[in-house]
């Protein structure tokens, strides 16, 4: 049976982690490599590398992070943040990420899924959405709303959220990122509504993002959430939650983890 | 003495994890599509990752498609992921394409409505018969996959695991010693490693 991911999403900026485990015993807590062994023996099912740096140096140092990771640690990895060309792309896959992430660059240019599903393949293209639920005008009657937003959330381009993920599969998509800006940050559970809605519109797998705080959240996101995976990083980095604590707990409630 | 393994560059998708973990279990790689270096390995290992056209195109431009396939029957062969659908006579992968027809049957995508595709994640093998390529691996081990395409072999007493997703696809072949592998060893931690050494070391 196919088993539910856990996915710990570490940031890098300039060819390091800025964001990842934390703890004291860490020789060097910025080492790429060093952060995807921890995890990997945690039992991670996939690392996602979330590039956040802020220049065209910084993004090309990203490649350097997945050719070290890849080379030493065999599991899967998936890339996202600042790649914006079907070039970008190879490269990555090249150098050992097995999926990569794009947000804006296809807002900007739907057409970009289509070339890069042509050539790699729509289970190597991860579609990330960042979506925020917003006011219907009309009556509380109508259905809930969620609009995609960009710039980590501060920019709402007014793109209608299932629309985009629809639209997404149908350009090659073959997976969907999915964070939630109302749930992100505040670690009080993942944002069942607009994941379940997403998840029974596509039909490419769904990992939810924004929210996990307590063991429970898991159970409940990879369950009635309908998602394929959930993602996380504070709750990983900073201890309060074992990947292995929570794959357990999520064996127990009857929900197909690799243990 | 180390055993020598070509690593076939087809110029399609990631090919260096493949040799990275080959590396780590023992083997001297060689990531070519020099056919001098080709003929001198001990043994052949094909990746693939993208559709399988351009895999197939690939090894056609590469001018080693037809070495590859003879070879393919004389020593030990390792097809991974697109390139254990390679091994296979006919994939409808976006239009009709023609395999190296090393081993019958087929290729086609997961039609079933109720699962999600690509097949992407953490997987189950059922192992059917005990076999040196899957010492170390049990029934309910785990193995990564990512892909939309399965193989359909026509000689099921080739099927060395099955996998179940929607229904049950044929996710290791082996016959004599031409091997293929639906899953990433590449990228499945220890459960890959090993199979990847068993085929280095016994295969």
């Amino acid at each position: 049976m196919l088993a539910k991911r856990i996915i710990p999403c570490l940031d890098v900026k300039d060819g390091r982690v800025v964001k990842g485990v934390n703890f004291v015993d860490l020789r060097d807590a910025g080492d790429p490599v060093e952060q995807a062994r921890i995890y990997d023996r945690m039992g991670a099912d996939e690392l996602v590398f979330l590039d956040i740096s802020a220049t065209y140096r910084g993004h090309q140092t990203v490649i350097d992070i997945v050719r070290s990771v890849a080379d030493q640690v065999f599991m899967p990895l998936t890339v996202g943040g600042g790649i914006r060309t079907v070039s970008d792309m190879r490269d990555l896959l090249l150098a050992g990420a097995d999926k990569v992430s794009i947000n804006s660059a296809a807002l900007a240019n739907p057409e970009l899924l289509v070339d890069a599903s042509e050539r790699f393949g729509s289970q190597c293209i991860v579609l990330a959405i960042d979506a925020r639920a917003t006011k219907n005008d009309d009556s509380v009657l109508s259905a809930q709303k969620w609009e995609v937003f960009v710039s980590g959330g501060r920019e709402n381009t007014g793109i209608d959220v299932l629309e985009w993920a629809d639209r997404g599969v149908s350009l090659g998509a073959g997976e969907i990122l999915l964070t939630s800006m109302n749930t992100d940050g505040v670690m009080d559970g993942f944002d069942m509504e607009l994941t379940h809605t997403v998840a029974n519109l596509v039909n490419v797998p769904v990992i939810a993002s924004g929210g996990a705080g307590k063991i429970s959240h898991f159970a409940e996101i990879l369950g009635d959430g309908c998602a394929s995976a959930a993602l996380a990083a504070s709750v990983f980095h900073d201890e309060i939650l074992t990947i292995s604590e929570v794959k357990q707990f999520l064996s127990e409630a009857g929900i197909a983890v690799r243990l | 003495m180390k055993s020598h393994i070509a690593l076939i560059d087809h110029g399609v998708g990631n090919l260096r994890s493949v040799e990275k973990a080959l590396a780590v279990v023992g083997a001297n790689v060689s990531l070519t599509r020099d056919p001098d270096v080709i003929v001198s390995a001990d043994k052949l290992v094909l990746p693939g990752v993208g559709s399988f056209g351009d895999c197939m195109n690939g090894l056609r431009e590469s001018g080693t498609l037809e070495l590859v396939r003879s070879l393919a029957l004389e020593r030990p062969f390792l097809g991974i992921c697109v390139g254990m659908q390679m091994l296979f006579e006919t994939s409808d992968e976006m239009g009709s394409h023609r395999g190296l027809g090393l081993l019958p049957g087929s290729v086609t995508r997961f039609k079933d409505s109720d699962i999600r595709i690509p097949h992407t994640g953490w997987n189950q093998l059922d192992i059917t018969i005990e076999h040196p390529l899957l010492e170390g691996v049990y029934t309910g081990s785990y193995a990564y996959f990512n892909h939309s395409y399965f193989c359909t072999p026509t000689n099921l007493s080739d099927v060395l695991s099955y996998t179940e997703y929607g229904a049950r696809f044929c996710s290791i072949i082996g016959r004599n010693r031409l091997y293929g592998i639906q899953c990433h060893p590449e990228k499945s931690q220890d459960i890959g490693l090993q199979i990847l050494r068993n085929f280095v070391e016994k295969g």
